[in-house]
């Protein structure tokens, strides 16, 4: 745990601070440090498949577009528009494959943290399947369960008492004051 | 004067109580998300859409307008205290703002960053009062071709502009064009890329692809970063700025204002680019450019006084001619259009409570947030304190209930959540989602807009040299279009001279970068 900061009225602050024993002085450290700190770059092989996801839609695009019906440049067609569109996602899918392959590209590569957002990813799902089943409140609490408990790290008791009160405050908002039509079971 | 009548009836609008409530709820819940790192202003726009359903359209944008700007003020507090830029235009204020912080007067800068960013507010939205019905009016004579033209320069101002590899960008805007598609072809009733779903049959609703894209897709990717441990923040006594403090700001204020204001007028431009502008500004104006990254003033009121300004011109183009200048505009576009009211140069005549009122908001909502900033501090401050697990599934129910509310619709939640996984994908292969958002937003406009072009000019879309309007506007697409290449052409031209220059010379300096290129965008950073 940081140490806090010894008070003074006015005068200079001091900030002991273990994790950040020696502090950038200048904007120059301290953007260098954030780059330092940032996560990696995606790589080459993220933007091949990133590229190729674009490519097949582009294409998918093309082919449906021209079934829809192209018509002309006087009289355009259903067609002829997401035809032009898909035409420049192909192009630019290409492209990006090309400019791409040696990585530089931006983004930031998976990392065993990625886990916890798939996980987070199929809690809102599951949610999406459950509430129509039964009501909101009982998803809703195993959600807060879950991110605080297994995604958070929080201590089994706060996070019981959380989550219950944050269904609780849910419920009081969206059923009893606003009386939405979300699903419910009490 | 005759022309400052809706003005002065606008403020009859932003007086009533209910505007004035969510006036105060809009600044409020900005500064909040301004102050709480994760979420941005565009994401919390589009979480609270559904806020918007229930209540007349000029309140809802007053709300919107307000959580966007107060976002800026609050983005300047972990700044200063924890050296942690709350918003990606607050990022400069860190290397002045802490200093000072770490000098014992932290209020200082906080006043001065409140001060700055009342004034350069004010001075934009003086500007927009002054300048937004001249471009409304000019706007007025725009046709078909203008419009789509306007259009697609916008796009591409907005792809390019932003932050990150250019062709991703495009790639984003040209899958927001294509989502725009589906559905019913407006001009001849057939169905497009339905795949037979009755819910699609209208097309991609844009409230749950927003709320997706920026809400779930901003949470699902806070899960996974690893947030710095918050710093004990740097104690603030009420101590307001010298009147040494603010004489020395003062001129950088006023450099910031005009600054910001042009900044944010620019689609892809905006508040963040203002701010890194100003701060630069500042360092080569200043007598002693030494001072900055130590604590010097100019440093915080510069760059906080750009972006605010920025950030209430970004409304200009938006509510002048229909094409939001960033993300946030455009989902501020999309509120609109779920209000039933079209974004455009009519704006100004046909819904003059409307556009007045949404101006004259701005005037109240600063002088709010320069009378609530410095005295929330300490409640913001605290509230940073609550961890971020506990934040994160209020968020994402919020954003989930929400959805459903908009038409009872569990379709929508699931499109939310869909669109969730795109955008927390997107992010990690780096793409931007700014463009997509815009994009599809401006689809159906830009393809009615050509259609009817090509009607007008007879098939053929050359026929838009011939009006001026378009002609400018087509130049300067094709300009910003073929502008990086020449630089990219031209920077490996200058690179290898120094390369040959200094291999002739003698052992290279001891560089950290690489090419000259480079340092050079650090130093203007």
């Amino acid at each position: 745990m940081p140490l806090p900061a010894r008070e003074h009225l006015d005068g200079p602050v001091e900030t002991t601070d273990p994790l950040d024993p020696v502090e950038a002085q200048t904007p120059e450290e301290l953007v260098a440090q954030w780059e330092a700190e940032a996560p990696p770059q995606a790589g080459p092989v993220a933007n091949l498949a990133a590229s190729l996801v674009v490519l097949a839609l582009g294409i998918g695009g093309i082919v449906l577009a021209v079934g829809l019906g192209i018509g002309t440049a006087s009289s355009p067609g259903p067609g002829t528009w997401p035809l032009a569109v898909s035409v420049l996602v192909t192009v630019l899918a290409l492209a990006q494959a090309v400019i791409g392959r040696h990585g530089g590209q931006g983004g930031e590569k998976f990392t065993r943290y990625s886990w916890i957002t798939l996980i987070g990813f199929l809690t809102l799902v599951a949610m999406v399947v459950l509430i129509p089943l039964i009501g909101f409140e009982i998803p809703a609490l195993l959600l807060c369960l879950v991110w605080m408990r297994f995604l958070g790290g929080e201590g089994w008791r706060s996070t019981i008492v959380y989550s219950l009160l944050i269904v609780a405050a849910f419920y009081a908002i969206f059923i009893a004051a606003l009386g939405t039509s979300i699903p419910h079971l009490i | 004067m005759e022309f400052l009548q809706p003005v002065l009836d606008g403020f009859g609008v932003v007086l009533e109580p209910t505007n004035l409530l969510y006036c105060l709820l809009g600044v409020t819940i900005g500064m909040l998300i301004g102050v709480l790192p994760g979420l941005g202003p565009a994401a919390t726009i589009a979480i609270l859409l559904p806020l918007t359903y229930g209540v007349e359209p000029v309140t809802a944008i007053i709300m919107l307008a307000g959580i966007f700007y107060g976002a800026q003020y609050g983005g300047t507090i972990t700044s200063v205290l924890l050296r942690l830029p709350g918003e990606a235009s607050a990022v400069v204020t860190v290397f002045d703002g802490y200093q000072l912080a770490k000098q014992g007067k932290a209020g200082t800068a906080l006043g001065i960053a409140a001060i700055g960013s009342f004034v350069g507010g004010t001075v934009a939205i003086i500007g927009l009062t002054f300048l937004a019905p001249l471009v409304a009016g000019f706007a007025l004579d725009f046709g078909p071709p203008e419009y789509a033209a306007l259009a697609l320069l916008g796009i591409l101002l907005v792809a390019t502009i932003s932050n990150g590899p250019k062709v991703k960008a495009l790639i984003a805007a040209a899958v927001g064009l294509l989502l725009a598609t589906v559905g019913r072809d407006a001009f001849t009733g057939a169905e497009r890329f339905t795949f037979g779903n009755l819910s699609l049959a209208d097309g991609i609703d844009f409230v749950p692809v927003a709320m997706g894209l920026f809400g779930v897709g901003e949470i699902l990717y806070n899960l996974e970063e690893r947030h710095r441990a918050a710093k004990a923040p740097t104690s603030v006594k009420n101590v307001w700025p010298s009147r040494q403090d603010l004489r020395t700001s003062a001129p950088a204020i006023g450099r910031g204002s005009v600054l910001g204001f042009f900044l944010g007028i620019l689609p892809g431009g905006g508040a963040t680019i203002a701010s890194l502008a100003g701060y630069a500004v500042e360092k080569k104006v200043a007598k002693d450019p030494s001072r900055f990254g130590k604590g010097a003033v100019e440093g915080v009121a510069g760059p906080e006084t750009a972006n605010n300004a920025a950030a209430t011109s970004s409304f200009i183009p938006l509510l002048t001619l229909g094409i939001p200048a960033n993300a946030t505009m455009a989902i501020i576009f999309g509120a609109l259009l779920i209000q039933g009211v079209t974004p455009g140069p009519e704006l100004i005549n046909a819904h003059p409570d409307l556009f007045w009122g949404v101006v004259n908001s701005m005037y109240i909502g600063n002088i709010l947030l320069l009378i609530m900033a410095i005295p929330l501090i300490g409640v913001f401050v605290r509230i940073l304190r609550v961890r971020a697990a506990i934040l994160a599934p209020i968020t994402a129910l919020i954003t989930l209930l929400g959805a459903y509310t908009i038409r009872n619709s569990m379709f929508d939640v699931l499109l939310v959540v869909v669109f969730g996984a795109v955008g927390y994908l997107m992010k990690k292969f780096g793409f931007e989602p700014g463009p997509l958002v815009l994009a599809f937003v401006l689809g159906a406009l830009l393809e009615s807009s050509l259609r009817r072009s090509l009607l007008v000019l007879d098939g053929n879309l050359l026929g838009m040299m011939g009006r001026p309007i378009s002609a400018t506007l087509v130049i300067l697409f094709v300009a910003v279009a073929v502008f990086p290449l020449i630089k990219s052409l031209l920077d490996r031209r200058t690179h290898h001279a120094v390369v040959d220059e200094a291999l002739r010379s003698g052992p290279a300096p001891h560089a950290a970068s690489g090419t000259p290129s480079d340092t050079h965008t650090k130093e203007n950073a």
